[in-house]
């Protein structure tokens, strides 16, 4: 969802990385593009004004006007800032109390409570193993405990039963009695969705925040906002005291401004991000993962986890196996299509990956998209267990009929089977460099010179 | 519900603004008392646009617009406000138009679609039962058969607007709903059909292409419909509206633009920009939850509101 803005400032940035010495008006200059960029992101303009500020003050110090690599410079001094903007380090949900623990979810209409507190019930049930409740304290949206309820039926976490026109200060006493008794874990408190300038809804939330005492109040924020992100996350954060944010929609193609902003004004953390409408789409936020991404420099950490999380275990060890023998046949290579596209496919990928920004755009551009990659594994599924441990047997009449099968021209299996051949001649090199001691260059490896900027 | 607390159409849409509107005048008025405009000012005035979300580049054009022949004279708060205000209108004018269903189709078709949370569904109910007390046979269609509780949802805009929902279970093919909406629509001769759609951001191509086909498939059941294609746009959201229309305009054959939650104190600045850059349609603005919060759409209050001029 950065890509707009890292786009942006991975031009702002090139202009000066190729410059040897920079004046003060070069990195002013860059700066004022930096700041519209910022600003065209949705960034709050008193968040972007202190940015640019504190960026500026730093880099026009001496020491980086006189570096060897003085846009390189700006831009370590533009990540940090960035880093330090989203706050240092992740935080995780805070479950350290005398259970059940409650969580409270606030937040405008439609910023997306009711998905993100079934989404963290499921989370915290799955992954942290706690028995969870949810309760729907929203009296006023027609049809949204019912809608609760549904999603926790989907994700198999218990739902505090409707009682038709309870308030929602008795719902919650409801709720924590039956929480209590029922010997729960956490209690999740989905809250109608409210303005922040409607001062009898407030009032109300703050009502069911003395009832519930909760451990956490999350604010969930839909991440397209706009500048009135800031007065929207003061006001919340002033009037009933947030914990955290939840930033929905971070599968948008907004450029995340919102993200920025919240977290600066009111110093609290970004705990979690939503992507997706599937149930499991709810991620931690990483601030420097995140910084490191809007700079198009890539979120490789990211990457490795998600791997690590999809890949089954046993083909990585198989592949890994073959790889070290130098072995890669198409079998192998469906392996990989298959694993691409659990990844979330090649957009997704090429996003996370360093340097990748401008070729997924060009890629966008030419319409590349997964659809090439399912294609390929079509082809490979038209072909017998022989051919695919063996291409070398295919001739031409096989290859006819891996087409017709495939519902693609020959020459797409001509394609493919050079593709496979490039990747089998490099799998032979690497296991060679393997058994020589060096390390191959891996996905995760840099361009020179970036890994500085990462921490 | 505000049902029972009766004002005057203006004086909701003036509450509702008002808020929209407070930091953006005080904003101008911390600028001028009577001050010179040189490019300092310009900028700070400039900056005031942006924070309502009126993008960089709107915000430039009306900044330049005020400088002209007034650069570097003593210049007032209120003649700032007046100046600004008319460039605004001036961008609106030509794109308010309310939904007219008086056009001779039966049924006349509106399909709503947008993002996730926008509020289409509160819209479609609210129209719904507008379009009831004016007279008219409504119908709803539940086609967002994605969310959860979606349908209920609608069923009870159904029950308090007195107009029958078309629905089926969560999961089904909403381009099939679609259909069968339009079918009954005109086999039971109703005036106004509404019909629902799953929010969908439009990146996910996907979720779009399914959206092309609800709308192909429409049309397919009765020439020329859907007749109007809304998009309800949240003023809360920033610069990226603009993609949303830009996207949705393409798939989906937009026809207008509804814009939701301008009761809090959101501005809603990027209407300006999406007037400007795509000329569609702005139908109506939801001033609050009230069936009564839906209006239409004034460029004069708005463009004077959004400067905070009363």
């Amino acid at each position: 969802m950065f890509d707009s803005l890292s786009e942006r400032l991975s031009g702002i940035f090139d202009g000066l990385k190729r410059r040897g010495a920079l004046k003060e008006s070069d990195v002013s200059d860059a700066l004022r593009e930096v700041r519209v960029a910022l600003l065209e992101a949705d960034v709050a303009l008193p968040v972007v004004k202190d940015f640019v500020s504190r960026v500026k003050d730093k880099a026009i110090g001496q020491s980086v006007l006189k570096s060897v690599t003085p846009g390189q410079q700006v831009i370590k001094i533009v990540h940090d800032e960035l880093v330090a903007m989203l706050g240092a380090e992740a935080s995780g949900i805070n479950l350290l109390g005398v259970p059940p623990v409650v969580i409270l979810m606030v937040g405008l209409q439609g910023s997306g409570k009711t998905t993100t507190t079934a989404k963290l019930a499921k989370r915290l049930t799955e992954k942290e193993g706690k028995k969870v409740m949810m309760a729907s304290l929203d009296v006023r949206r027609p049809a949204a405990q019912e809608q609760l309820k549904v999603l926790g039926e989907q994700i198999g976490v218990k739902t505090l039963p409707i009682v038709a026109g309870q308030m929602p200060v008795d719902i919650t006493r409801r709720a924590m009695d039956a929480a209590r008794l029922q010997g729960f874990d956490v209690l999740m408190l989905d809250t109608a969705g409210r303005l922040h300038v409607d001062a009898e809804l407030m009032a109300e939330v703050k009502a069911v925040r003395d009832a519930s005492q909760p451990l956490e109040t999350l604010l969930v924020a839909d991440s397209l906002t706009g500048q009135d992100a800031v007065n929207v996350a003061k006001a919340f954060d002033g009037e009933v005291g947030i914990t955290g944010v939840a930033l929905t929609r971070m599968d948008g193609d907004g450029r995340g401004g919102a993200a920025l902003s919240m977290r600066a004004v009111t110093g609290k953390p970004i705990k979690l991000a939503g992507f997706g409408e599937k149930m499991d789409a709810l991620e931690d936020f990483h601030p420097e993962r995140v910084a490191s991404r809007i700079l198009g420099m890539g979120d490789v950490v990211s990457l490795v986890e998600k791997a690590a999380a999809t890949i089954e275990k046993e083909d990585a060890e198989k592949m890994a196996k073959k790889m070290a023998k130098g072995e890669f046949d198409l079998d192998d290579m469906r392996t990989q299509l298959r694993q691409m596209s659990k990844l979330g496919g090649v957009q997704s990928i090429l996003g996370m990956l360093p340097g990748m920004g401008k070729i997924k755009q060009a890629m966008a551009g030419a319409s590349i998209d997964d659809k090439v990659f399912r294609r390929q594994e079509a082809i490979i599924n038209s072909m017998t267990p022989t051919e695919r441990k063996k291409p070398q047997v295919l001739n031409a009449s096989r290859k006819k009929r891996i087409a017709a099968g495939a519902g693609v021209e020959v020459s797409e299996v001509n394609k493919l089977l050079k593709a496979h051949m490039q990747m089998a001649k490099m799998m032979k090199q690497m296991s060679k460099m393997g058994k020589s001691g060096r390390m191959p260059m891996m996905p995760g490896a840099m361009p020179p010179g970036f890994d500085k900027f990462l921490p | 519900m505000s049902d029972t607390q009766k004002k005057s159409w203006f004086q909701r849409l003036k509450d509702g603004l008002k808020r929209s509107t407070g930091a953006i005048s005080t904003g101008i008025g911390n600028i001028f008392t009577k001050r010179k405009l040189d490019d300092d000012t310009l900028e700070e005035l400039e900056d005031l646009l942006i924070t309502a979300d009126l993008g960089v580049s709107v915000a430039g054009k009306l900044t330049k617009a005020l400088a002209k022949g007034r650069y570097d004279k003593e210049i007032d708060e209120e003649e700032v406000k007046t100046v600004l205000a008319a460039e605004i209108e001036a961008m609106l004018a030509p794109v308010a138009k309310p939904l007219d269903v008086n056009k001779g189709h039966k049924p006349h078709v509106i399909l709503m679609t947008g993002v996730n949370g926008a509020g289409k569904t509160t819209t479609i109910g609210k129209l719904a039962k507008q379009y009831r007390d004016a007279g008219k046979r409504v119908m709803m269609a539940a086609g967002d058969t994605f969310r959860a509780a979606a349908v209920e949802q609608l069923v009870v805009w159904g029950e308090r607007a007195g107009v029958p929902v078309i629905t089926k279970e969560i999961g089904s093919d909403a381009a099939a709903l679609a259909f069968e909406a339009v079918e009954r629509a005109i086999q039971e001769g109703v005036d106004v059909l509404l019909i629902d759609t799953a929010g969908r951001l439009q990146n996910r191509r996907e979720l779009m292409d399914e959206l092309a086909k609800v709308v192909r498939v429409i049309g397919k059941k009765l020439d020329g419909a859907p007749h109007d294609t809304v998009i309800v746009l949240d003023a809360t959201t920033g610069q990226n509206a603009l993609h949303q229309v830009e996207v949705f305009k393409e798939i989906a054959k937009l026809t207008g633009i509804v814009m939701t939650k301008l009761d809090g104190t959101a501005r809603g600045g990027v209407l300006v920009a999406c007037a400007e850059k795509f000329s569609l349609p702005v139908h109506a603005i939801g001033v609050g939850e009230g069936i009564e919060d839906l209006q239409p759409f004034s460029p004069r209050d708005f463009a004077r509101m959004i400067v905070g001029l009363e």
